[in-house]
């Protein structure tokens, strides 16, 4: 296993950019998931590690090998498509076996790596079936089998799990992380459901518009987002956020809102009537007591919670709780958001700290 | 970041650049057989044969050869035959193309359902297209005459002719010989081309048009036609072309005759450059088809640019 | 009965009864070339129009195989058709291929020149090509009418080629690609066996136009050693010039490999064609 180093990446498709100077670097045996919306580049870093793609600018090493200029062949790492890309003409066990005959290994060498793959996907009965005989979620474990066999420096996952039912996605996430834990194998993930992000990462990669917008930890990103868009983007559902001033109200940090104040449990360093975005987590606001008072406008029970839609002084918030309190259309209702629960941007969308 | 790296930083540049090179040449690599060939055995003699256009080549008269500038085309333009040929390209070319789109329309429609022995009908139906282009001539003609072939008599009993008499004997008549030819041999082309192109529009298109309430013509009209569009244009232009530079049929049913009444652009080179034996001035009636032909595809071509664009 | 079942009933005879029509007008000229064929010679010209002769016989097909330099021409028709067949498959993919997958400079140039070269009038190549031919021994060889016929199919095949590896995602390279193939040993190995249907009837497709081909063999053989069918046949109209009875005979007998090629093929060229235009 070896750690993969990115240096100031940028990709160029003629005067457009794609990634601006990059910088990433991911320990051996760690399991990093690059996240943003579509169009945010992960996919094009991902291509670009595995050697599909040109590296306008910057420097990529695996293992410490500079690999910019290597051929994917060369570069020891497997790849796991969203679509799988399992060669339809050939039976499983072929193309598991495909590789490996592309490195002349011996017939026994072979058989050994396909039954010790197959063993541990569940693939046995299968080996002798070609892709278009077998289920989404078979084709999927053929092509982790596949990657498995080599043995490479690193995987690279391409959104695999997009193309499954959400009930087979659950099951395969869960999967894919115990294989992780056996095998201790360098990864790179790519996705765009930050919920398989949290799940799968050891470290997050949050993307967006070409730049890294954080790295970090899964609740490291969930409890303190460096920005607007990882508190938008982590977590579901999404966090409340709306405008505010800072002030001192009677001597005391306050952020004013149109219609309400909340007063903070620490004073930050900021301009008196700086404007901030204000955000508080669905699940961090209280209802039933407290000093606000909402109306509610929609109740969305899932079941394992409640999603209840307020509106408080104009602005529509979402609350969530694992309790069913009993809700009406239209009633009022008391809402509390705790300062200890509120995260603070600046004007650029930054995180204010504490 | 990394050491030991200084020394060798020349040899990953070198690798760089030789992989940028492989690279860039691999499209041409691929490629390079076939344009060789294309250029060589093509374009070459193509150039070589425009340039008769401006020398005397009698194929009997040894000392031929010399540039004659644009005396052959001086000679063309007063060449009261040429201009009857062009007349009788556009029919020949109008009809056949039009009728074998029509007929082939049809057909694709009718083989674009399923309905059991479909394979049998479709290989039956395609089979024409088989056939080598003269022996469809001979075929044809043989089918025409009134001695040995069926035709003139059922004609005459279904009223469509007055007499039994040889159409392709008749002045006025004989073109339709090889039109009915090209129709035959045609049809096939056309419908396998819009089956094809039938067969990839997507179904829900005709689903949701049917719960709108659209009828068969309707959706005809509105989702097959547009969709079809693109792809009529190119193969009718495609035909177009092939048809007006199609020589055999006319040459084999009729040889341009009666009296010219059958003489295209295309046989009357034929006729030119291997009866009359004079390759210079069938270049140049040869490269002003060439130019016809050239500015009618541009034609097309803007057409379908326009088309396209008031599509989106 | 309801409007509906009336309608449909309607409908589907009027379907089969088009489609009867078709059948017939394909195969009506075919019919009449075997009955021809058949007809013994004294009958030929008496019972000219009946829809079967009241004898028949198979003097003319005799007379074709064991008579005639047909069956040399007919080998020769083969060799030349097959190999044509084969090589504009080899290089047509190769060329189709990068058309597909490969953006690059010479891209819109090369497609312009293989639409192009299908608008010449081939008549004006042959003198041409005869002058250029000649002095390389490649008259009356069947070599240089494989090279003819290579030439003149390689643009049409090229763009039938592409359209059958476009319907084939890019993916599957990369995976090859990532696997440890170069790309020549994905091609070959991935890619190709893929569209083998498509290549069966690219290649059913180039057989079925070098058999009929007839002007250049015509003209760039002089002897009849290395002559193909067409040219044949039409030695019969100058030799036999009312001999119309043997000439169907042997183009009877000609007929049957193209026809066969083409019935086998042409379901893939109506698969492949459409596969192009549907992506995966």
């Amino acid at each position: 296993m070896s750690a993969i180093d990115i240096t100031g990446v940028s990709k160029r498709y003629g005067t457009t950019a794609v990634l601006h100077e990059i910088t990433l670097a991911v320990a051996a045996g760690e399991f990093a998931v690059l996240v943003g919306p579509s169009g945010c580049g992960k996919s094009t870093l991902l291509r670009m590690i595995a050697g599909l793609e040109e590296v306008s600018a910057g420097q990529i090493r695996i293992g410490g090998r500079l690999v910019n200029d290597l051929p994917p062949k060369a570069r020891d790492i497997a790849m796991v498509f969203q679509s799988y890309a399992l060669y339809p003409h050939m039976s499983v066990a072929d193309n598991m076996a495909y590789s490996l005959r592309l490195r002349r290994t011996s017939k026994p060498g072979v058989e050994t790596a396909i039954n010790a793959a197959a063993v541990k996907l569940g693939l046995g009965s299968l080996l002798e079936r070609k892709p278009g005989a077998l289920s989404g979620g078979q084709r999927q474990r053929v092509a982790m089998g596949r990657a498995i066999v080599r043995r490479p420096k690193a995987f690279l996952f391409d959104e695999p799990l997009s193309n499954l039912d959400a009930r087979l996605r659950e099951h395969m996430r869960a999967e894919i992380k115990k294989l992780h834990r056996e095998l201790g194998a360098t990864s790179i993930y790519v996705t765009h459901d930050q919920i398989e992000a949290m799940t799968l990462a050891d470290r997050i990669v949050a993307m967006n518009g070409g730049h890294v917008q954080q790295v970090g930890s899964p609740l490291e990103l969930y409890d303190r987002p460096a920005n607007l868009f990882v508190a938008g983007f982590i977590g579901s559902p999404a966090m409340n956020m709306f405008p505010a001033l800072f002030s001192h109200c009677q001597g005391r940090p306050t952020l004013v809102h149109a219609g309400f104040a909340l007063a903070l449990d620490h004073d930050p360093a900021l301009a008196e009537g700086a404007a901030l975005t204000v955000g508080i987590r669905p699940e961090h606001i209280l209802l039933g007591a407290g000093p606000l008072q909402g109306v509610v406008d929609l109740v969305e029970p899932t079941g394992l919670g409640t999603i209840a839609h307020l509106t408080l002084a104009g602005t529509a918030l979402r609350a969530f709780t694992l309790a069913r309190p009993p809700l009406t259309i239209g009633a009022c209702v008391a809402v509390d958001m705790p300062a200890c629960r509120l995260h603070l941007f600046d004007a650029d969308g930054d995180r204010v700290d504490r | 970041m990394g050491t030991g790296h200084d020394q060798s930083e020349t040899e990953p540049e070198v690798r760089a650049v030789r992989r940028r090179l492989a690279s860039s040449a691999e499209p041409y690599l691929y490629s390079a057989p076939a344009l060789i060939l294309i250029v060589a055995v093509m374009l070459v003699p193509l150039s070589v044969g425009l340039s008769y256009a401006f020398r005397d080549i009698q194929l009997l008269d040894p000392f031929s050869g010399g540039f004659v500038g644009f005396d052959h085309f001086r000679e063309l333009k007063a060449d009261h035959s040429f201009r009857a040929a062009l007349l009788n390209t556009v029919v020949w070319t109008g009809a056949s193309v039009a009728l074998q789109f029509i007929f082939g329309l049809i057909l694709a429609l009718l083989l674009n359902r399923e309905f059991p022995g479909r394979r049998l009908v479709q290989a039956l139906v395609f089979l024409p297209w088989a056939v080598p282009t003269f022996l469809v001539g001979l075929d044809w003609a043989w089918l025409f005459n009134p001695v040995v072939g069926p035709l003139p008599g059922w004609l005459f009993t279904l009223k469509i002719t007055h007499d039994t008499n040889n159409l392709l004997a008749d002045p006025a008549t004989a073109l339709i010989g090889p039109i009915v030819g090209a129709i035959w041999w045609g049809i096939p082309f056309f419908a396998i081309t819009i089956l094809a192109a039938l067969q990839s529009i997507p179904k829900d298109l005709y689903e949701a048009a049917s719960i709108d309430g659209a009828g068969a013509f309707k959706q005809f009209r509105s989702i097959t036609l547009p969709l079809l569009a693109p792809t009529i244009v190119i193969t009718i232009l495609l035909r177009t072309v092939w048809v007006a530079n199609f020589a055999d049929l006319i040459v084999v049913m009729t040889n341009g005759g009666p009296a010219d009444s059958t003489q295209t652009v295309a046989s009357y080179i034929f006729t030119t450059a291997f009866r009359r034996l004079d390759f210079g001035y069938a270049s140049t009636i040869a490269a002003v088809l060439l130019m016809l032909l050239f500015v009618y595809a541009l034609a097309i071509l803007s057409l379908r640019r326009l088309l396209v664009q008031r599509q989106s | 009965m309801t409007i509906d079942m009336l309608r449909r009933i309607f409908y589907w005879s009027a379907h089969y009864l088009l489609l009867g029509l078709y059948v017939l007008f394909a195969l009506f000229p075919l019919f009449w070339l075997i009955k021809v064929a058949l007809t013994p010679n004294d009958l030929l010209y008496s019972e000219g129009i009946r829809l079967w002769p009241s004898r028949t016989s198979l003097e003319h097909f005799r007379f074709v195989l064991t008579h005639s330099e047909f069956p040399l021409f007919f080998r020769n028709s083969l060799i030349v058709s097959s190999t044509t067949a084969v090589t504009v498959a080899l290089i047509s993919s190769a060329c189709g291929y990068s058309l597909s997958r490969f953006s690059f400079r010479g891209k819109p140039l090369l497609v312009a020149l293989m639409l192009t070269t299908q608008m010449f009038p081939l008549v004006m190549l042959v003198a041409p090509m005869f002058r250029l031919l000649a002095p390389l021994g490649l008259t009356n060889s069947l070599t240089g009418l494989v090279i003819v016929y290579s030439a003149f199919n390689a643009p049409f095949a090229t763009l039938l080629m592409q359209s059958f590896f476009d319907a084939i995602p890019k993916e599957l390279e990369e995976a090859a690609l990532i696997d440890g193939a170069t790309r020549f040993g994905a091609f070959r190995r991935i890619i190709l066996p893929l569209t083998l249907p498509g290549i069966a009837a690219t290649g059913g497709f180039v057989f079925t136009a070098a058999w009929s081909e007839l002007l250049f063999a015509l003209m760039l053989n002089s002897s009849s050693q290395a002559s193909t069918f067409p040219v044949g046949l039409l030695s019969f109209v100058s030799k036999f010039s009312v001999d119309f009875g043997q000439m169907m005979a042997a183009g009877v007998l000609a007929l049957i490999p193209a026809c066969l090629f083409f019935v086998l093929i042409q379901r893939y060229l109506v698969r492949g064609l459409t596969a192009g235009a549907v992506k995966g």
